[in-house]
């Protein structure tokens, strides 16, 4: 591992290395399409229902579908209870996943309706709307709805000097020399374009081309275990 | 690269080859066919189509749907099929005079119709009842299995649906929509045939289904009429899509 003061992941991992993951489909039998997906820590769920009229009228689109993501931590899911019900936070996720979410979806087969999409995260150690993001992808193609292609995302970091791959809670909050920093990002599978990018706390130009390319690499895996979940759904929700 | 009959996921490429042609679910990048949405693959001499098996209903012109009337209009009935949209039925598709004062005469709120998709446009889908087997539903029952079943129960050229109605006597209509209307002469049958319905809808994803509802209907105490020809098992998922 490179110099600096963040020299062993705390959990033993290597620099690229992600958290062990898991990823269901068709868990919700009611919903038109639905998963889960699991790194570490972190959980999260997402639902979709849809495509349906969207009340009230005037939010209808005559020319396309639209994409609603809703997206929420759930009280218990971390150490300290989280309020229940919207907050700035989670509003702000919501919307950053919905446009990462619609340069893969297509709805415009779908005028004057809405599909929405409900991201749960029961289990949070950072990283939840990535992996809020990972479950949305796989739920919206559950739902059998147009797709071009998926959407994989993963959390890159740097704890002082060192970069790292799906950052967990305790390296988030590594305060020690540069302190952390959080790079969460969104890669279309095929055309491997960047849906979704952010950044909480400093970096170098250098450092944030490397975090992406570090981040490219570890959705390949992800991108993996999103389709094997999808290619071996036992037993169709719907009902 | 996807196997004949795969289940295949968006951005996946299906085959590669100039002399393939994408159909539905399908696009080209550019010698490659690729998956536009989830589902089974389907390559019919060089044509490449993606079959849904989950999510929601989409209407195609000639469905059969099984809906209610949720809205009465001045010139028709808005109707629920469970899908993104209501369809509308004109007064002039209905097989009889309407006044159009009285349209609820005919057909009230929740009442329940079998249509026929006549046409799907952005704005919704227009419905008909004008021809033989549709019309509004009186008595019996209507289940709600979901779309994607509908071919396991219909079976391939409606065998399934045969065998049920054989075994139990009861008339049997299976809108694409996801939603089975049974009605027969007693309760009991009824009641007989929804068992079967709902033990095809839970075991869709079986190969050998034909044989395994054979020994289900055999277990309800009915009898298999006139042994089913033994056309290779519906393992076709998308048969009557």
């Amino acid at each position: 591992m490179a110099e600096g003061l963040y020299k062993e992941r705390f959990d033993g991992r290597t620099v690229n290395e992600v958290r062990p993951m898991t990823a269901k489909v068709g868990i919700v039998p009611s919903a038109d399409g639905s998963a889960s997906f699991e790194t570490g820590g972190t959980k999260a769920i997402a639902v979709v229902r849809g495509p349906r009229t969207l009340h009230p009228q005037h939010m209808q689109d005559g020319q396309t579908g639209i994409l609603r993501v809703n997206y929420g931590m759930m009280p218990f899911s971390v150490w300290d209870r989280i309020r229940p019900g919207p907050n700035r936070r989670s509003e702000e996720i919501g919307k950053v996943c919905e446009w990462a979410l619609n340069s893969v979806v297509d709805l415009s087969g779908f005028q004057n309706t809405v599909v929405d999409v409900f991201i749960q995260i029961p289990k949070a150690d950072a990283g939840t709307r990535v992996a809020g993001l990972n479950a949305a992808a796989m739920a919206l193609a559950h739902a059998g709805l147009p797709m071009k292609q998926m959407l994989t995302a993963i959390a890159v970091g740097k704890a002082d000097k060192t970069l790292l791959v799906d950052v967990d809670k305790a390296e988030e909050d590594f305060h020690d020399g540069e302190g952390a920093t959080d790079v969460p990002l969104a890669i279309t599978s095929r055309t491997k374009e960047i849906a979704l990018l952010q950044l909480d706390g400093k970096i170098s130009p250098a450092e944030l081309a490397e975090s992406i390319e570090m981040g490219k690499k570890a959705c390949d895996d992800i991108l993996k275990v999103q389709m094997e979940a999808l290619k071996n759904v036992t037993g169709e929700s719907n009902e | 690269m996807a196997e004949k009959r795969q289940i295949v996921v968006p951005g996946e490429t299906i085959v590669s080859g100039n002399e393939f042609l994408p159909g539905d679910g399908a696009y080209r990048d550019g010698t490659d066919v690729v998956a536009g949405r989830y589902g089974i693959a389907n390559i019919f001499e060089k044509h490449v189509r993606v079959v849904p098996v989950s999510g929601a209903y989409y209407p195609r012109r000639g469905n059969t749907l099984i809906a209610t009337v949720v809205d009465i209009t001045f010139n028709g009935w808005l109707l629920d099929f469970g899908g993104a949209q209501n369809a509308f039925l004109p007064v002039s598709e209905v097989p009889r005079y309407v006044n159009k004062n009285e349209m609820a005469e005919f057909l009230d709120f929740g009442e329940a119709v079998i249509v026929k998709v006549w046409d799907v446009k952005s704005r919704g889908v227009d419905a008909s009842m004008k021809m033989r087997g549709f019309g509004k539903i009186e008595g019996g029952m209507i289940i709600a299995i979901g779309p994607n079943k509908v071919p396991r129960v219909i079976g391939r050229e409606g065998s399934m649906v045969k065998m049920i109605k054989g075994a139990t006597g009861c008339d049997v209509t299976v809108g694409q929509n996801g939603k089975v209307w049974i009605a027969g002469k007693d309760a009991d049958m009824e009641v007989a045939t929804r068992k079967i319905v709902e033990f095809i809808a839970d075991n869709a994803t079986i190969t050998g289904l034909t044989e395994k509802v054979e020994s289900f209907i055999k277990e309800l105490g009915l009898k298999v009429e006139a042994p089913v020809e033994v056309v290779a098992e519906d393992t076709d998922v998308e048969a009557e899509n």
